[in-house]
């Protein structure tokens, strides 16, 4: 269950993205989720086609493995689309059968949207694969130090974030600890309705609760002897710096994004799909 | 120079039933006196439940004190602004090598404490390379710590102490959770560091091998300090070590048996070769 997240997942590869500085990548995901948003053309899309096929060939990601990211949604894929396509009542009908309709606009959006959903969980699953998790907290601390201003607690949110990833391989093995500890108790987790086994999952849940308290306990006490104080006079060992091939990667980023502004400004209601 | 002092440490906490209610307080440190100098090794050895621990946490000003006062490197650590001048100078490593990493990658951890000071970048690569190699973990430097043994833990957390370059460094049962491999690499770290960079060290611990080599034994129980001196001197009072339920160490168990059936041997021997050394002169003497 916890193995189909693919958020955080990383793909360790030497890459010209997986090089980038992190905010780079953030804030070009960012624009590039954007731009899949104000577009409504052929074109359009066909640029949004050639940046992410272009990215993912530069990132040596396998697409396969891309591809495998998009499991966990295709329910809600199926749901949107099968709604977009019947509940349109717009347009020029097709097919038509008992109150089913099915309209050559309906058919477009239904096609797009589910182009744009496909290409939204793409482009971020290419972030979290090119990025390794510590310095995607980096990065998200130092995109959103600006909020520091508006009493946000950046840096304590960023090192949340960065202690539950130590914590998350610890807790697992500890979850898997007690479920064997139970299990030799006599303890049955397989069978049962839903009801029944998520009554049996109480055993499992207050060990591993009173334990991650423990652990915190420990940990906070470990922090503090080290001197941590918050994020206030505190420097860092791998401070975030610009490269050439980070500005180079803004520049193209920016340029796209303009590019498919303009073709869904001027271009798009010369060339239709239908 | 002292580099940890106490005198008439007093620390109380509130005993509470099972509603919460206060019912009284308990004593973990009654009027402990301690004195230890700069460049030391000393070992403080106790039952559990003997107070040790309570008395580690004192010297990094994780607990204060409730009667009575504590020095660290002539600082007092009650002073709230003297509290990260305290932790500074005096490091920490505690019993758990899981609950004290911090960094998902073992360098991070290391210049965790450095990053905390306020120390300019290129400084913390230095200190974390420096400590790295100084325990012995400078190969494993971009490894995750959930791939390491426990024993490699606790030398990371030592790294990530040394890297604040403290003046002393309390460890407080590092190798309770260990395994007797763990326990060897991470007592021969303790001992190369103190050989070569000088630093106080305060082991706290209940595992009678590991303090052989102190210059001073504490042994505490029930709050107090019932016994100080040097190894050789608390190891020859075997019946008064069983008393306060530690255990002598092997060698000196035999030896004191030898002893007592009536064979000619020093008392307080520590090691293996000291006994062998002590029966072979025997057999010659005779």
């Amino acid at each position: 269950m916890i193995r189909d997240i693919t958020i955080g997942q990383y793909y360790p590869a030497k890459s010209v993205i997986h090089r980038l500085d992190p905010r780079v990548k953030i804030i070009c995901t960012l624009l590039f989720l954007i731009s899949l948003f104000i577009q409504r053309s052929v074109l359009g899309y066909g640029a949004a086609t050639v940046f992410l096929g272009l990215v993912i060939y530069m990132s040596r990601v396998p697409l396969g493995f891309i591809l495998k990211g998009l499991k966990p949604i295709i329910m809600l894929l199926l749901i949107t689309v099968l709604f977009t396509l019947f509940l349109t009542r717009e347009g020029q009908e097709l097919v038509h059968f008992w109150i089913f309709r099915i309209t050559d606009k309906g058919l477009e959006i239904t096609v797009y949207t589910a182009i744009r959903l496909i290409y939204l969980i793409m482009g971020s699953s290419i972030m979290t694969f090119t990025t390794t998790p510590n310095s995607l907290t980096d990065g998200i601390e130092s995109v959103l130090h600006p909020l520091n201003k508006i009493k946000v607690p950046v840096h304590e949110v960023a090192m949340m974030m960065s202690i539950a990833l130590r914590f998350i391989p610890i807790l697992l093995e500890e979850t898997d600890k007690i479920m064997k500890a139970q299990i030799a108790r006599g303890a049955d987790l397989e069978s049962g309705n839903i009801i029944q086994r998520a009554k049996a999952m109480i055993p499992i849940l207050v060990p591993l609760f009173v334990s991650a308290f423990r652990r915190a306990n420990d940990l906070a006490m470990a922090m503090e002897s080290r001197c941590y104080h918050g994020g206030e006079g505190r420097t860092k060992m791998k401070p975030l710096v610009y490269k050439t091939r980070d500005y180079l990667a803004y520049m193209i980023n920016v340029v796209y994004v303009l590019l498919v502004f303009f073709i869904g400004r001027f271009v798009s209601f010369h060339i239709w799909i239908f | 120079m002292k580099m940890v002092q106490s005198e008439k440490l007093i620390f109380e906490y509130e005993k509470r039933d099972e509603e919460g209610n206060v019912i009284g307080m308990n004593r973990a440190i009654d009027g402990v006196d301690i004195d230890i100098s700069e460049g030391d090794f000393v070992a403080i050895l106790g039952h559990n439940g003997s107070g040790k621990s309570t008395l580690a946490k004192h010297m990094n000003a994780i607990l204060v004190p409730s009667g009575g006062t504590m020095w660290v490197d002539g600082r007092d650590t009650k002073d709230p602004l003297e509290l990260w001048n305290v932790r500074q100078s005096a490091g920490m490593v505690f019993q758990n090598p899981d609950n004290q990493i911090i960094g998902t990658v073992v360098e991070e951890d290391v210049g965790f404490g450095p990053e905390n000071l306020g120390v300019p970048t290129d400084e913390i690569w230095k200190r974390v390379e420096d400590s790295l190699k100084s325990v012995g973990m400078l190969e494993y430097r971009s490894n995750s710590p959930n791939k390491l043994s426990g024993g490699q833990k606790q030398r990371v957390a030592i790294a990530g102490v040394l890297a604040m370059e403290p003046k002393c460094i309390v460890l407080d049962e590092p190798t309770a959770m260990l395994d007797p491999n763990g326990r060897k690499e991470v007592i021969r770290t303790v001992q190369e560091l103190r050989r070569r960079k000088k630093v106080t060290v305060i082991l706290i611990t209940h595992y009678m091998e590991e303090v052989i080599d102190a210059d001073h034994v504490y042994v505490m129980d029930n709050g107090h300090i019932v016994m100080h001196g040097n190894p050789r001197e608390i190891f020859s009072r075997v019946e008064e070590l069983k008393r306060y339920r530690l255990d002598v160490p092997q060698v000196t168990m035999l030896a004191e048996e030898l002893r007592q059936n009536g064979l000619q041997l020093p008392s307080g021997i520590l090691k293996t070769e000291e006994l062998v050394e002590a029966l072979c002169q025997l057999n010659w003497n005779t």
